[in-house]
């Protein structure tokens, strides 16, 4: 019973379906969505955490996947965030109570000088719905702020992101300053302009051109 | 003026400009700092970019005004000054350009997305429709809504163009290669896709800018021609390729003789309009007209 409405919660993830009033994808119209599906799941008894894991991250993870292979794209990840963000709202008091588990913690911003905040928003997006715990800095944010950031969080991993090919240039400083105040720190890169070459030489962990692809690095080497 | 498409008429082949973002941050714009502002605040250096493309041989000069709608001035806290700032820009270029050249104004995206429902279509198409009708009273006589990745921003921004002004209205989007070598925009769509709308949105012009260098350009060209039709004149500005890090300091791996390569194939693809975007600078422009002199057999 319970895993056929996981399941259920999951396609609707993955296909954007965020509520029953939702219009979008037209051939789901009038059906149950994420919100409601979750709600009934609760309802019904099935362990908030077992949501989180059979569920949601499952439905964003297949998103992912696909947007990772160019079969989906930004709009697509957009609806599936949506529909995540409705079931995760019923799952948020039981991450206070300690009953559902993040991965752990992932900090990101957009470095400083760039002003870009579309592929951020989809990496944080994407690492919600794989489980992780994101605090997100915003945009043109200082190293000193990530380092900030990284003290108040022991054992967080750190995701850095730029748009221009003029600010890429600040992300070399921060990884830098990071390593300084944390050896261990683990650093992911992404942006437009970016290539692994460039994170190679600046030092950071993992270089993505998706958002999935730094969810599946941290699941390789957790 | 004539419009841009009148001029193509007279000449196969016409010369757009290159980089601004990348001709900026070498005379010292930080990064951080709006790039705007530099034309009220520092209006010789801004002039002194549009003055070494018309050297190079552009007969369009564009405008210092890709980040002047409001939603991206708002940033920073100057949004209220969108008209002074985009009008500013164009004067600088037609100061530059003369009567003669065009002054292809930039409108880029606003950095907003429709369909998150952070930002309504009116409150999008006002913003266009102020940027376009401060860059006409500055002088410019075009103006090319570009780096497109979404189709519904696009349509807004021509539209509103279209509606506030007379300039001659250009589009250009902005697309990824695929594993299965077919291109979209980051908004997944593919580029006759994005020739359909905005043609029906009212653009005179289409083509494709900035992206992973001039190679994938070609393949693109072909498909808008083969949507456009033959009378659309086409226009593509390709980067100097993606960038690498060399001691600290972005440099882009094409060199000028390595674009103005690709200037026949892409005149044989279809391409009307030649320029650069970023990491292009003047000497790029100098040898991808000089290419399409030898291409097209005419004096440009």
């Amino acid at each position: 019973m319970s895993e056929d409405l996981l399941k259920q919660i999951a396609d609707c993830i993955q296909r954007g379906k965020v509520n029953a009033a939702s219009p979008y994808p037209p051939d789901m119209k009038g059906e149950d969505g994420a919100d409601e599906l979750t709600r009934k799941a609760l309802d019904d008894g099935v362990p908030p955490n077992d949501i989180l894991e059979k569920a949601l991250m499952i439905g964003m993870g297949n998103v992912g996947h696909l947007f990772s292979e160019n079969k989906v794209f930004v709009p697509d990840l957009l609806m599936a965030a949506k529909a995540m963000s409705a079931a995760m709202a019923h799952l948020e008091p039981f991450f206070s109570s300690g009953e559902a588990k993040h991965r752990g913690v992932f900090v990101i911003g957009t470095v400083q000088g760039d002003l870009h905040d579309i592929g951020k928003n989809l990496v944080c997006m994407v690492m919600e719905g794989g489980g992780w715990k994101v605090i997100d800095l915003g945009v043109d944010v200082s190293p000193e702020k990530f380092v900030e950031a990284v003290k108040k969080n022991p054992g967080c991993v750190v995701g850095l992101s730029a748009l221009l090919t003029t600010t890429m240039v600040n992300m070399e400083k921060t990884v830098t300053m990071l390593r300084e105040a944390d050896p261990a720190i683990r650093v992911i890169v992404g942006g437009a302009p970016l290539t692994q070459e460039f994170a190679d030489k600046i030092g950071a962990d993992a270089y993505s051109p998706d958002p999935q692809g730094a969810l599946d690095f941290l699941a390789q080497s957790a | 003026m004539n419009t841009i498409s009148d001029t193509l008429k007279a000449k196969s082949v016409l010369i757009s400009d290159g980089a601004w973002g990348t001709f900026l941050a070498a005379k010292g714009l930080r990064a951080g700092e709006c790039p705007e502002l530099w034309n009220v605040d520092r209006p010789d250096d801004v002039l002194d970019v549009a003055r070494s493309y018309v050297e190079a041989g552009a007969d369009m000069i564009m405008t210092n005004s890709f980040g002047g709608s409001r939603f991206k001035l708002e940033h920073f806290g100057l949004a209220a000054r969108a008209a002074e700032l985009n009008e500013a820009a164009a004067a600088i270029s037609r100061r530059a350009a003369g009567p003669d050249r065009h002054v292809l104004a930039s409108i880029g995206p606003t950095g907003k997305i429709l369909m998150t429902g952070e930002v309504s279509e009116k409150a999008l198409y006002e913003a266009f429709g102020e940027q376009a009708a401060a860059l006409e009273k500055g002088g410019a006589d075009a103006c090319v809504v570009e780096t497109m990745a979404a189709i519904d921003e696009a349509c807004l921004a021509i539209r509103a163009a279209r509606d506030r002004t007379d300039l001659d209205v250009l589009c250009t989007f902005t697309f990824n290669a695929l594993p299965d070598g077919s291109y979209r925009t980051m908004m997944g769509v593919s580029p006759s896709e994005t020739v359909s709308a905005a043609l029906d949105a009212g653009a005179a012009i289409v083509g494709t800018n900035c992206g992973q260098g001039p190679a994938g350009m070609v393949g693109i060209v072909r498909e808008m021609r083969a949507a456009a039709g033959p009378d659309v004149p086409i226009i593509v500005q390709p980067n100097a390729g993606l960038p690498k890090l060399e001691d600290g300091k972005n440099v882009f791996p094409e060199t000028p003789e390595g674009m103005a390569k690709y200037v026949p194939d892409l005149i044989d693809a279809g391409a009307n309009i030649l320029g650069g975007c970023c990491g292009t600078g003047p000497d790029h422009i100098r040898a991808i007209a000089a290419a399409a002199r030898n291409a097209t057999g005419l004096s440009l």
